[in-house]
């Protein structure tokens, strides 16, 4: 499996690190409802199909990647700087 | 018809022409009071187990393939019992007791071999942790010795003891019933003797939706037609988040790729289960010859059943700087199997919100070594709807309750455990 980093091109996923779950939205530090705390620590969606998730490129620029990647063929069809995607990790809404 | 010497000589005798096979090749009907979806070892024992141990009526298994080509043939054999944390201790040792007199239970040689395990310690602190681990396990009735190097080097004279040594050995946890079983015979044998009692192995027939009555599961939608029940039990590690899911629910695992390996056969050379504790990594010798092995999980979301080959190299790098002669071995073959990595590391046996839908996943690196204990204990939950003392922790209020079974302690992060 090889990832295309926008900055170092084709490379190894060995050079990558894993970062899970990109879809997953961290809930507001002023939301204290422990059971959304818990469901975003621990419940995933988990597809067999198209998976959005982050990869760091830590033996290399060391950027985090938002990889589009299919988890039963493990074909790749889109890569893209993390920071430049619109969804932000934490839901800033409820703040 | 029960295998023994005296039917083996009597086959022999008349040409084995008149062998039966070893279970029906059902068709489904139209409705089983006990449904369980996945014919892999798990499920096959848990259909065994409620025909023996309870009164439930009829009951089927339902497997979208073939019986055991999942992961129960896709592991590396090994039986143990060396956890310690909640029902994961007695749970393991239950396991362990049944595979001790599993091939006379159910008339079929599934080859258990108990040749003990080595897991080597090259640190100070890992003795230490080693010593807790036994500890544990003998407060709780399971055999485990903390043996220091000159012992482990009488045992396994091949490793490199000398003080420079890149990682060296300061001795090991010994757990001498552990050993290895062969996997495919494990599922055969619970498939023949679950069939002599009745259960209907309905294979080739994928489970594709549930119906409802209320919130009540009533029954499985599957490429073989609509099958109705009365309870569902779900036993289908790796594909535990899409069958759940197809009932509406969110796990708290996610799928990823473990891969194995195996050399062609060589000459008898590796007595034991032998655990490296500098880098993960495990290995045994086949009663073929063949030196199976396998160390961590790819790392990344996967329902592919292959890996890739950076894990390849890793896993080759740390036998290699264990084992320097493996470097000769020529690999044969490897494969991937997909795992229920659960957010703590230890396995689910519990009913789910859903009314009637009881799940048996999760089962990470332990599933192959706990198949009797987890048919014998989803066997009860499935008849009784409510755990059985040595699961009662496996349940999935415990990740918002905070009762996390975390054996390594690293966290809600499934691809590190």
């Amino acid at each position: 499996m090889r990832i295309r980093c926008p900055h170092c091109g084709l490379r190894s996923h060995a050079e990558f690190s894993y970062g899970g779950d990109a879809r997953r939205q961290r809930p507001a530090e002023s939301n204290a409802d422990a059971a959304v705390w818990s469901d975003h620590v621990f419940l995933r969606d988990n597809p067999r199909d198209v998976h959005e998730e982050y990869w760091q490129h830590t033996h290399g620029c060391r950027v985090w990647l938002q990889v589009t990647r299919n988890t039963a063929t493990h074909a790749i069809s889109a890569v893209s700087i993390a920071a430049d995607k619109s969804e932000s990790p934490c839901n800033e809404d409820e703040q | 018809m029960r295998y023994s010497v005296w039917n083996l000589a009597r086959q022999a005798l008349r040409g084995h022409r008149h062998w039966q096979p070893a279970w029906r090749d059902a068709d489904p009907a139209k409705h089983y009071d006990v449904i369980i979806i996945g014919g892999g070892g798990h499920g096959l024992a848990s259909a065994y187990y409620l025909a023996r141990n309870h009164d439930v009526g009829r009951i089927a298994v339902i497997e979208k393939g073939w019986l055991g080509g999942g992961n129960t043939g896709r592991n590396t054999t090994i039986v143990r019992s060396n956890y310690m944390l909640g029902n994961n201790t007695d749970f393991y040792e239950w396991g362990m007791k049944l595979w001790e007199g599993l091939s006379q239970e159910l008339n079929f040689n599934v080859m258990l071999s108990q040749r003990g395990q080595f897991n080597l310690c090259h640190s100070d602190a890992q003795m230490d942790a080693a010593r807790r681990r036994g500890n544990i396990m003998r407060a709780h009735g399971i055999d485990a010795e903390l043996i220091d190097a000159s012992a482990v080097a009488s045992a396994l004279p091949y490793l490199d003891y000398r003080d420079s040594a890149r990682f060296p050995i300061y001795g090991a946890l010994y757990q001498g019933r552990a050993g290895t079983a062969r996997h495919d015979a494990v599922a055969w044998g619970y498939a023949r003797a679950a069939d002599q009692l009745g259960v209907d192995i309905i294979q080739n027939c994928e489970v594709t939706g549930y119906s409802f009555q209320g919130e009540r599961v009533t029954g499985v939608h599957t490429s073989r037609g609509h099958i109705g029940a009365g309870r569902v039990g779900i036993a289908v590690a790796g594909n535990t988040g899409r069958l759940a899911g197809m009932a509406g629910l969110r796990m708290p695992i996610e799928s990823h790729v473990l891969q194995a390996f195996v050399t062609e056969a060589v000459k008898p050379c590796l007595d034991h289960v032998v655990g490296f504790g500098a880098s993960h990594f495990y290995i045994s010798q086949s009663d073929k010859g063949g030196l199976v092995f396998g160390g961590d999980l790819d790392g990344y979301n996967s329902y592919a059943q292959r890996g890739n080959l950076p894990l390849v190299e890793d896993v080759i790098e740390s036998g290699v700087a264990l084992m320097p002669w493996l470097s000769r071995a020529r690999l044969l073959r490897h494969w991937g199997g997909v795992m229920d990595m659960t957010l703590d590391g230890s396995p689910i046996i519990a009913p789910t919100p859903v009314d009637g839908l009881y799940i048996n996943g999760g089962w990470c690196y332990g599933g192959f070594k706990a198949t009797p204990a987890s048919g014998w204990c989803f066997a009860h939950l499935l008849a009784e709807g409510q755990a059985h003392a040595l699961t009662e922790d496996f349940n999935l209020e415990r990740f918002a309750n905070g009762r996390v079974l975390d054996e390594k302690g690293v966290g809600p992060v499934a691809w590190a455990h």
